[in-house]
């Protein structure tokens, strides 16, 4: 009995490719996914942290701890980048702090790191007497400055040994605590700083030259200290609740995504209903039945996005009435575009079956790398591009800049224009699929 | 009497599958034509092609004696189909507003019209309840008054009774009565031949996508099994040599034969039988019907 009805069920799955994808590939698909979004390639390595640095400074001292920070292989140090607003092909220009900022502000980065004028002098600053290192982050990447403040104390205290000892001594020998070194004493200690200096300069050299020094050393590994950082929120300082933001706008924009899959499937219903039939014998047309069911599909998600947002707004403090033209624009692209999406996925699907199995698929698959699971920021690069080829990718873009980045309506033009030109496309596509439902 | 439809050598091949192959017939003002034909003669691809859903790759399809544009089909012409085509959640007055609308009824006829359609339908009393409650019955019902809220001139029913018992028949027939009374040309396809012989006035049998015979009842058996009647005479013992144009079954217990008088030729058939010392215990005769004719015409018993 048992093994008659397995017997059935298998056979069942066997000649199901559909439910065979959804039980075998989907799984192995995400497995791939998420491994890839937190930077386990195969190899081990974190995906390295993109930080943009500002050398006001300019001392020696300055220069080497940068240069260290720079052979990390968590971080890629940017020194230069083309002037805000100018055409990709203008020439780059040494980052400065105001151009930092908007950089992080605008979510080209995640950190940047500012060495005020003068702190050299004061390194290694045990004693908290001069000025701070600034650390300008985007708290929606909490990995990011952590990761960062944490290797540039591990460069201070492996990378700078001579200095460290230098100035160790001076604060003895200043303390008046009756210490003084006699003067063969004196010139042991200058050789072997000199000595540390030198392997230290050729630690240097040969990490320019390309090979890799191991400048690690276990002082690192406890931290803090040597260098003081301020950490500056550029953009949720203000915020009452800044991480709502980020969510509201993520899962969003991936119910949207099923809602208009879920109700575009109603017109399979209709089709296999034979309602279908009748609408098509009505002066309505193919065309004009598309159109009524994208506009019903498109206000739906108009409603839930809003639901969505206003109760984030009651219940969790989401800026929603200060954003709210913003709010409004993303909303109605947004939804315009999910609507289209919803309808192409129907009309290319054979049943609703079908059209579950593959929306699943392609809605988590884009909601994953387009940042609705887990923030584009936190992927590695060649991911965070990947997302761009994804629906979520641009209308979070989108939503962020309104909530989280508060950049005027206008900044919104790349966002907008990508989600009604793919509004136009689906649509073009659904009534092209539509078209075996017409006369034959 | 004047042809409102008029369908002229309608060809139409899905791939290599010919589903139409020269098809022609025409329906008349007022009439109830039946449309009849094994499961995939063509039948409901006739229909799909008049209504202007199927695309013909030959042939011509006239309405009013002219081929009008799809506005004016859609005003002239509708199609009540083979499937329940309702919407489940809906109410019954929410279906058929919905549909007229759709169809075109103003929206200052609307209320009466659907009024007048529960009204014909008998579904008044439940008028506002969901229909995915109510029987087959009634949504066949509804499914045809969701197709003539606009007043057609011509009606297309595929199949509007498949399903439905002896009772709801009737009430789909005394229906569609009304609506011939109120000047509408109607044609049902229907694998019921009894419905077909009781309630259509002419019969177009298609078979293979072209149509194979066509006329009134008495016609079509003239054509094919002619009007002899069947006896089947019973006897209580087999009779070796029966009476001459006899076949015999059941090793002569059961005798087979065809007579046109059944007053003036049965009593002499039996008195032969007693003549051979045999006893009739049943006679049975059957007068040609169109289920014969059909047999007689595409080889095939009907059947749903
Ligand atoms: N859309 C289509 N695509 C391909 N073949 C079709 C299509 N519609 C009908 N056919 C074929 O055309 C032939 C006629 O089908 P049709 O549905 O018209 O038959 P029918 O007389 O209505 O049969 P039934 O009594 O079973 O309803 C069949 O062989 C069918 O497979
Ligand atoms: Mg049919």
């Amino acid at each position: 009995m048992i093994g008659t009805l397995l017997r059935i069920q298998w056979t069942r799955l066997r000649r199901d490719r559909v439910a065979q994808t959804l039980t075998f590939v989907v799984p192995v698909v995400f497995f791939s996914i998420f491994a890839l979004i937190f930077g386990t390639t195969g190899n081990g390595k974190t995906p390295s942290i993109r930080l943009a640095v500002v050398d006001e400074d300019r001392s020696a001292v300055s220069k080497r701890v940068l240069a260290a920070l720079g052979r990390e292989d968590g971080l890629k140090l940017i020194r230069e980048a083309i002037p805000r607003n100018s055409a990709p092909n203008t020439p780059r220009v040494p980052i400065d702090r105001e151009r930092a900022t908007s950089m992080v502000q605008d979510g080209d980065l995640a950190v940047a790191l500012i060495v005020p004028k003068e702190w050299g002098k004061y390194f290694p600053d045990f004693g908290q007497e001069g000025p701070e290192m600034e650390l300008l982050a985007d708290t929606s990447n909490p990995v990011a400055p952590q990761m960062t403040f944490g290797l540039l104390q591990k460069v201070a205290m492996g990378g700078s040994p001579d200095l460290m000892m230098e100035k160790g001594l001076k604060q003895m020998e200043s303390a008046g605590s009756g210490f003084e070194l006699s003067t063969k004493q004196r010139e042991q200690m200058t050789t072997m700083l000199q000595q540390l200096r030198s392997s230290a300069e050729a630690a240097d050299k040969e990490a320019a030259a390309g090979t890799n020094a191991a400048s690690a050393s276990v002082a690192a590994e406890q931290g803090g200290g040597a260098i003081n950082v301020k950490k500056v929120d550029v953009l949720g300082a203000k915020k009452t609740n800044p991480a709502i933001a980020f969510y509201a706008a993520g899962i969003a924009v991936m119910f949207l995504l099923f809602t208009c899959t879920a109700t575009g499937g109603s017109l399979l219903e209709e089709a296999e209903d034979g309602t279908l039939e009748r609408l098509l014998s009505t002066r309505l047309g193919m065309t004009g039945l598309l159109m009524t069911k994208w506009l019903y599909i498109a206000l739906v998600g108009v409603v839930q996005i809003t639901v969505m947002f206003v109760w984030g707004a009651l219940v969790f403090g989401l800026e929603l009435w200060s954003h709210l033209p913003g709010f409004i624009i993303m909303t109605t692209v947004t939804a315009a575009a999910a609507g289209g999406f919803g309808m192409c996925l129907a009309t290319f699907c054979r049943s609703r079956g079908q059209l579950n199995a593959i929306s699943n698929i392609v809605i988590l698959t884009m909601s994953a790398l387009g940042g609705s699971m887990v923030p584009r920021a936190f992927m590695p690069e060649g991911l965070q591009k990947a997302g761009l080829f994804t629906f979520n990718g641009w209308a979070l873009d989108g939503f962020l800049k309104v909530f989280w980045r508060e950049r005027p309506l206008w900044e919104l033009w790349p966002q907008v224009s990508v989600l009604v030109a793919l509004t136009a496309v689906f649509l073009w596509l659904a009534r092209r699929l539509a078209r075996r439902w017409e006369t034959v | 009497m004047t042809a409102v439809l008029n369908i002229r050598n309608a060809r139409k091949s899905f791939g290599a599958n010919q589903a139409l192959s020269g098809a022609s017939f025409e329906l008349r003002e007022r009439e109830l034509l039946a449309l009849l034909g094994p499961n995939g003669a063509g039948k409901t691809t006739l229909i799909r092609a008049i209504a202007g859903r199927v695309r013909l790759d030959d042939g011509e399809i006239e309405i009013f004696g002219e081929k009008v544009d799809e506005a004016s089909r859609r005003r002239l012409l509708a199609v009540v189909p083979q499937e329940l085509a309702l919407y489940g959640l809906l109410t019954a007055r929410e279906n058929l507003s919905g549909f007229g609308r759709l169809n075109g009824v103003s929206p200052e006829h609307i209320r009466d019209k659907v009024a007048w359609a529960l009204d014909w339908t008998g579904l008044a009393d439940r008028a506002d309840e969901p229909i995915g409650s109510f029987s087959g019955g009634m949504k066949r019902r509804l499914n045809l008054a969701c197709s003539v809220l606009h007043e057609p001139k011509i009606l297309l029913l595929d199949e509007p009774t498949v399903g439905v018992d002896p009772q709801s028949r009737e009430n789909i027939y005394d229906m569609l009565g009304k609506l011939r009374a109120g000047g509408m040309s109607l044609m049902v396809t229907t694998h019921h031949l009894e419905e077909a012989e009781a309630r259509c006035e002419r019969i177009v049998i298609i078979d293979h996508g072209s149509v194979v015979a066509s006329g009134t009842l008495p016609e079509l058996l003239e054509k094919t099994v002619g009007h002899l009647r069947a006896v089947t005479l019973t006897l209580d013992r087999p009779m070796p040599n029966g009476p001459a144009g006899c076949e015999s079954a059941d090793h002569g217990r059961v005798w087979h034969t065809k007579i046109a008088d059944v007053a003036a030729e049965l009593p002499g058939l039996i008195q032969r039988v007693q003549a051979a010392g045999c006893r009739v215990e049943n006679i049975e005769v059957r007068s040609p019907n169109l289920q014969a004719a059909f047999i007689a015409l595409t080889g095939k018993a009907l059947r749903e």
